[in-house]
């Protein structure tokens, strides 16, 4: 474990019993979670090689309960991290052992379904699958789709802008956003946007989607919903190398078709999903591409032969067009289950970097010798069409300096992103895992710049502590010890 | 006079601004100057004028990224991407026209630091929905960048975002990244005329429920009909709801079929072919009904004045017909109704009280997009803000530009 925590404030520990009998006496008994075991599920999110038992959780069910706690702990100077499901692979939900845990789960209600202008307006408990299993019956369904949709909630999309496979054509969680009712540090509650396209003034939405829970707590949220296609279908496309999978995509996007969904997958990701999952993968080829397409049934024929013809200068040795729902959903369980089947035989590690397409085939070169270098081993799983690329490094967890060695390679691995003209992360934010990493991409000028925006909505630095900025940038922006006393004096 | 800087690069730039700064002198910022006339009015020491920053500097067309610096005027970028068959999808309107300003001319720069978003955006999104990195000098004389080249990137906040609409008050654009998409093969529009406005929602947010991709609705009332250039639909001399569908020629028959059964009950269609299509959707982008500027078809004198309304589209009939119960009102119903172009006669107080008394029962905001100097002195020109974010943005604008010089009161007194 190679990323520094730092330690936490002895004096507030020593006064838990106290601040647990004061969050109680606002929040209500069954709203506040202290002891051990209960604790004990909130100390790591899905990056779980880092865990620190927080001081106390507390579950609110309104946004008035979140203020209520929110303007306490702003008022005590006690530092709060914000949670939806903890699925959270960047150390993004980790608290601290003197952190306040607010989570947003026992918020999970529907509060309005507005099908003529297409929006759906939520508390944002609820988990990203529920908001189009609310609209599905209906033919609508809410565009982003990470890839742990089933548990992650809207709160955690909005805090970390979640992309998933599909943000090609349909975009990630901030294009897909109209408004949100957010607690700030100081207990108030605020609307940004609302049921309407644009909101007046600053691009505040902007700013709060993606800003890793560190500018307010959102407990509500509008977001758009659309029409689902008539029908869509994947083709699975096998190439003898990496380049000619990557010249295919650029082929395609070139054509003028944006597929719904272009997914790349190396040889050892095919061999580990198509063994897990019995989707029909080729094992003869090193590049595995599936494209889907939407449409009417007549529509989706002709993009696919527009695909295959586009393929063919690049000798792709399997062009499989599926044939029927059944074979449909076997080929989308095979990537989906990619992590899960990968799990099976390994423990690994998720990165997320972006790079640009046409820099491809080289990366994967050298992310492969990365690994190798460290003696560990890596399969390769793509968003091809953004250029989002999710390396698993395999590692076992019984051997903690194989694991320190699979955080080596991945840091290595983001850098190389940033050096061919990429960035450390497409959609899984920065949390803990890329904190020190942000100086490779960002100036100390770019940094100050966030710093001070963190600055203007938490000006006690209270809110999701030591992520995102690399600790040593953040001297003359995060308050000191004496000057969030002196903040805690004033808002008393 | 105010004194005028045309900084030949970034570095410059950020020194140009730095030694403002230090003298405090208000200072305005400048593309082409074509949305000069939107804002309050703004008594700047100095220009700075972007017309030196030009040029392309990435385009990957099959990567779906293109960068530019700020100066670069918009046409050469279009046509640059037409070349490639592709385009910038949130079809940018030119607010130059109806504002009193030279239409076509303006900058990237100005496209990204206005928001400026034609019909598009009710399904492809707006220009903040495709924005990926910026490089800008902030009110410090401090040269700084966000986000990047790459489609997918959540790496640190989403400042380069948040500057898209701040109207130059935060800092000065210097270059900026964005999402290109392929222009479709084919274009077609389905005419509606005669329809009221609430009908016409309800026909626009119907086709919008579909699965056929309507790519642009738009509702013109009666009195706006006649000044279209477009002569196959300006001789309707009635109200025309207009919906658009793009797609590989192929699909398009399909679909228009599909949505024509889906609408029946608002009646048959007209159909404007591909030419007619492109011709009709360019002056809904450049606003053409509205334009100041008198030519031998039109007479639309300067004795109107011109507010874009956001509201939820199935709200905006109503929000119409409350505006209409004290003043004459014509409108074009973009995005289904959820931006309102509205002109009303001119008066001191362009209506602002009572259009925002109104909206307050239905949410949304209002700019007021053409009017006189004394009238943009007098009424706030863009929508007030509640206390909290009134408090937030004031505190944004110190964390960009403390000394506030940039633009200062060109949106907010207080910004």
């Amino acid at each position: 474990m190679i990323i520094e925590l730092p330690l936490p404030d002895t004096s507030i520990m020593a006064r838990r019993d106290q601040i647990v009998t004061a969050l109680v006496a606002i929040a209500g008994r069954e709203a506040v979670i202290s002891d051990d075991d209960g604790r004990r599920a909130f100390e790591t999110d899905a990056m779980t090689s880092y865990r620190r038992m927080p001081l106390a959780v507390v579950l609110p069910t309104s946004t008035e309960g979140v203020a209520n706690v929110v303007r306490y702990c702003n008022a005590n100077g006690f530092k709060v991290v914000a949670r939806g499901a903890g699925t959270s692979l960047c150390g993004g939900a980790l608290p601290g052992e003197d952190t306040i845990v607010v989570g947003v789960s026992r918020m999970s209600r529907v509060l309005d379904v507005d099908y003529a202008n297409r929006s759906i307006r939520v508390q944002t408990g609820i988990t990203n699958l529920a908001i189009t299993a609310a609209v599905s019956s209906d033919g609508f369904f809410y565009a982003p789709d990470p890839s742990s949709q089933l548990a992650c909630t809207l709160a955690g999309n909005l805090a970390m802008n979640s992309g998933g496979a599909h943000c090609l054509k349909y975009g990630v969680t901030t294009n897909n956003v109209l408004g949100l009712r957010v607690v700030l540090m100081t207990g108030e509650i605020v609307d940004i946007g609302g049921d309407y396209v644009d909101a007046a003034g600053y691009d505040l939405l902007s700013l709060m989607v993606g800003s890793e829970g560190q500018l307010g707590i959102i407990t509500e949220a509008t977001v758009r919903i659309l029409k689902s296609a008539e029908g869509a279908r994947p083709m699975l496309l096998g190439f003898d190398t990496n380049e000619a999978a990557a010249q295919c995509v650029a082929g395609i996007i070139a054509s003028g078709i944006i597929p719904v969904a272009m997914e790349f997958m190396d040889r050892p990701a095919i061999e580990v999903c198509e063994a897990f999952a019995k989707a029909g993968y080729p094992l003869d080829v090193e590049a595995l591409l599936i494209i889907e397409v939407e449409g009417s049934e007549a529509e989706i024929g002709e993009r696919l032969s527009q695909i295959r013809e586009i393929a063919k200068p690049f000798r792709p040795s399997t062009m499989t067009i599926s044939q029927d729902a059944a074979q449909s959903a076997r080929i989308w369980k095979g990537r989906k289950s990619a992590f899960g089947a990968l799990g099976r035989i390994a423990d690994y590690y998720c990165m997320d970097g972006t790079i640009p397409l046409s820099r491809l085939p080289e990366t994967l070169t050298a992310i492969s010798r990365i690994c190798t270098g460290y003696g560990l081993r890596v399969a390769n799983i793509f968003h091809a069409g953004d250029g989002n690329l999710h390396p698993l490094i395999m590692f076992d967890a019984n051997d903690p300096a194989s694991e320190e060695r699979a955080e080596r390679a991945g840091m290595d691995i983001l850098t190389l992103c940033v050096e061919v003209g990429g960035c450390l992360t497409g959609e899984h934010g920065v949390g803990i895992e890329k904190r020190d990493l942000m100086h490779v991409q960002f100036t100390a000028v770019d940094l100050a710049q966030q710093m001070r925006i963190k600055s203007v909505f938490d000006p006690g630095w209270l809110l999701n502590p030591a992520k995102v900025f690399p600790l040593d940038v953040r001297d003359g922006f995060e308050p000191s010890a004496t000057a969030i006393s002196a903040i805690r004096r004033a808002a008393a | 006079m105010p004194d005028i800087y045309k900084p030949r690069d970034e570095t410059e730039l950020a020194t140009t601004v730095a030694g403002l700064a230090a003298r405090k002198v208000a200072t305005e910022i400048q593309g082409a100057g074509s949305k000069r006339g939107i804002g309050r009015p703004c008594e700047a020491g100095a220009i700075i004028e972007t017309s030196a920053l030009t040029g392309l500097t990435l385009y990957e067309p099959t990567e779906l990224v293109m960068s530019a610096r700020a100066g670069t005027p918009l046409v050469e970028i279009e046509g640059t991407l037409a070349e490639r068959g592709q385009m910038l999808a949130f079809e940018p309107t030119d607010l130059g026209p109806v504002s009193g300003g030279p239409g076509g001319a303006q900058t990237i720069g100005g496209v990204f630091a206005t928001g400026a978003s034609g019909p598009r955006r009710i399904t492809g999104g707006s220009a903040r929905d495709h924005i990926l990195g910026v490089r800008a000098v902030n009110g410090r004389g401090e040269a700084f960048k966000s986000g990047g080249r790459v489609l997918k990137n959540v790496t640190g906040y989403d400042v380069g975002r948040s500057l898209v609409g701040s109207w130059g008050t935060l800092a000065v654009l210097t270059e900026v990244t964005f999402k290109v998409m392929p222009l479709a093969e084919r274009t077609e529009t389905l005419i509606w005329p005669g329809l009221t406005e609430e009908l016409a929602v309800e026909a626009m947010c119907a086709a919008l429920g579909t699965p056929f991709e309507v790519s642009g609705t738009v509702h013109l009332s009666a009195a706006l009909t006649p000044r279209l250039e477009l002569k196959s639909v300006a001789r309707e001399a009635a109200p025309v709801t207009a919906i658009r569908i793009e797609n590989f020629a192929s699909a398009i028959d399909y679909r228009s079929k599909r949505i024509a059964e889906a609408l029946k009950i608002y009646g048959q269609p007209q159909v404007l072919d591909n030419d007619a299509s492109l011709k009709f959707w360019s002056e809904i982008r450049r606003l053409s009904v509205f334009a100041r500027v008198p030519t031998e078809t039109q007479q639309v004198g300067s004795a109107k004045q011109v507010w874009r309304i956001s509201t939820s589209p199935s709200k905006a009939a109503a929000v119409m017909s409350a505006i209409r119960r004290n003043t004459e009102a014509e409108a074009c119903l973009d995005a289904s109704g959820g931006v309102i172009w509205l002109e009303v006669p001119a008066s001191a107080d362009a209506g602002a009280a009572d259009i925002r008394r109104i909206l307050s029962g239905y949410g949304g905001h209002a700019t007021l997009i053409s009017a006189g100097r004394d009238v943009r002195q007098a009424v706030e020109v863009f929508h007030p803000m509640s206390e909290v974010v009134e408090r937030l943005s004031t505190g944004l604008k110190d964390a960009f530009d403390p000394e506030r010089i940039l633009n200062p009161g060109r949106m907010y007194a207080t910004l």
